[in-house]
């Protein structure tokens, strides 16, 4: 009874300001006739006619596909050069400011350089991701590569423990809470410029189809696609705390025990 | 048995030159449990760590069981100080006690068997799939201890390792040690700054000088095998050969009143 409680309790938290927030805005938009800000009667309207089952195969799965695509290349490139780098101090004060610099470079201004070497098609969107993701993740897998505490280290010399044991069980577990920083930021940025990739000269994608509603002055189903978008972000970022809690059981465990002690 | 022969140390960086170890030579015999002590900042752990192979000596050599110690040497473990640093905290106690095993490719079934013998051993049959925070000081070090003599070696190193318990808890490890000890027959050397400590559990204490350190002492502990925190340490030899030792260290400490600066 109590855990019933409890859960209804945190749906209550979860859904109050969402609730009341659509409540206002389908209230003070209830007579708009401005032609950009439609009511959201007509929004929700057109959501329902616009993202049926054939644009979620056509444009919803294409999008997330290339956004899948290019964070789990980012996860594996940002890992494993964050790897490499904070492992070795050469390496480090030797790349260091080059990927500071990379790194300060938004990569919208990329794209047409992207452009000419990964050609006009899927592989271009997935590269403009790739070219955001990855900083996050590479920097921050250094700095957790860094701090792999010393007398784990001797513990692990001293018990011979070696090649991928060693990298598994201490470099990349050590540094497993600055990883998910670094994921959960670029995550953001992903979903980003996973839009920004389809804004031009492309023929699906969520971000294509809101352009199109845009060019053709189809306010109402080009809220809906914004919408869209805002659910999907909620939806990922759900996943990713759901991630979140499994690699890194230990660490919220540790940390609660620290609080408490 | 573990040797150690002409070993000396110097730290050389930033320009600044610190001389840690100045001459050390002896042998430990197999089996043997042997203390070290010595005044704050006489090298200790740089001694440890150069038997471990987990740091290169200036001058000298460490032989342990007939080779020569260039890197961590196969069948010797060490437990440290730090135990909540030591320990895996992403691993479970019952995993973090057989990674050494697994490391080692040893069969599955004879790595559960070990580690639930050495659990055992340590009094920690019902932590096996706690994780170390959530268990007290003195329970992760006994995890450390098991982890360690689950490894079987035949030369466990200690680096005081008891300083961060406190005082009830670190007399129960003790006790633990000296009985893990007599049942495996291991070469032991124990490091640590307390002098009760040492007397009580070595059969032999090596007192150090301060840095650059040197062998004060070489003395045979004679009390029992059979010790018990009340009677032992209310034997009356017990008081003689503490009170022998202490005054040795503070001797040393006047001698030559080395920077404190504890060196790791």
């Amino acid at each position: 009874m109590r855990v019933l409680g409890w859960l209804l309790w945190r749906l209550v938290l979860i859904f109050a300001l969402p609730a009341v927030l659509v409540a206002l805005w389908w209230q003070l938009s209830a007579d708009s006739s401005h032609f950009l800000f439609r009511p959201l009667s007509e929004i929700w309207e057109a959501f329902r006619e616009t993202w049926d089952r054939q644009r979620l195969v056509e444009d919803v799965l294409p999008s997330l596909n290339r956004l899948a695509r290019g964070y789990a290349l980012s996860l594996v490139l940002g890992i494993g050069l964050g790897v490499l780098v904070g492992s070795s101090r050469t390496l480090r004060s030797l790349l260091e400011p080059v990927l500071e610099f990379l790194r300060a470079i938004p990569p919208p201004v990329l794209i047409p350089l992207i452009a000419l070497f990964a050609g006009l098609g899927d592989a271009r969107r997935v590269v403009i991701i790739i070219a955001g993701c990855v900083w996050p993740i590479l920097l921050n897998t250094v700095e957790g590569v860094r701090a792999v505490d010393e007398v784990l280290a001797d513990t692990c010399r001293s018990y011979r423990i070696r090649g991928g044991r060693r990298l598994y069980h201490l470099v990349l577990r050590s540094a497993s809470p600055q990883i998910m920083t670094g994921a959960r930021q670029a995550l953001a940025i992903g979903i980003i410029l996973m839009v920004i990739g389809e804004l031009q000269g492309t023929q699906d994608g969520i971000g294509h189809t809101i352009e199109q509603f845009q060019t053709s002055f189809q306010y109402a189903q080009m809220w809906s696609g914004v919408i869209l978008l805002g659910l999907l972000g909620v939806a990922l970022s759900l996943l990713f705390r759901l991630a979140d809690q499994w690699v890194l059981r230990w660490y919220h465990g540790l940390r609660a025990t620290e609080k408490e002690r | 048995m573990l040797e150690v022969r002409g070993l000396h140390k110097v730290y050389d960086s930033h320009g600044r030159r610190v001389e840690a170890i100045g001459e050390l030579t002896f042998a430990v015999e197999d089996g043997q449990f042997a203390c070290v002590v010595g005044p704050s900042g006489c090298g200790k752990t740089t001694l440890l760590r150069c038997i471990a192979g987990l740091l290169p000596a200036t001058a000298g050599e460490v032989w342990v069981e007939g080779s020569r110690v260039t890197g961590p040497p196969p069948g010797l473990a060490v437990v440290f100080q730090e135990y909540g640093r030591s320990l895996f905290p992403w691993l479970r106690v019952r995993d973090n006690v057989e990674l050494p095993l697994r490391a080692a490719r040893m069969p599955r079934a004879k790595r559960r068997d070990l580690a639930n013998w050495a659990l055992a051993a340590v009094g920690l049959e019902d932590a096996h799939r706690a994780y170390p925070w959530q268990l007290s000081g003195g329970m992760q070090q006994r995890v450390a201890i098991a982890r360690a003599i689950a490894y079987q070696p035949r030369v466990l190193l200690m680096d005081e390792p008891f300083a961060a318990v406190d005082a009830q808890t670190r007399a129960d490890l003790e006790d633990l040690i000296r009985s893990v000890w007599q049942r495996l027959g291991v070469t032991l050397l124990f490091v640590t700054h307390d002098i009760d400590e040492a007397v009580y559990l070595g059969e032999r204490v090596i007192v150090l000088s301060a840095a650059p350190t040197h062998i004060k002492e070489d003395l045979p502990i004679d009390l029992p095998a059979e010790r018990d925190q009340l009677t032992t340490r209310g034997d009356p030899r017990f008081t003689e050969l503490r009170a022998q030792i202490y005054s040795l260290i503070q001797k040393s400490k006047q001698a030559s009143p080395a920077p404190s600066k504890e060196l790791s």
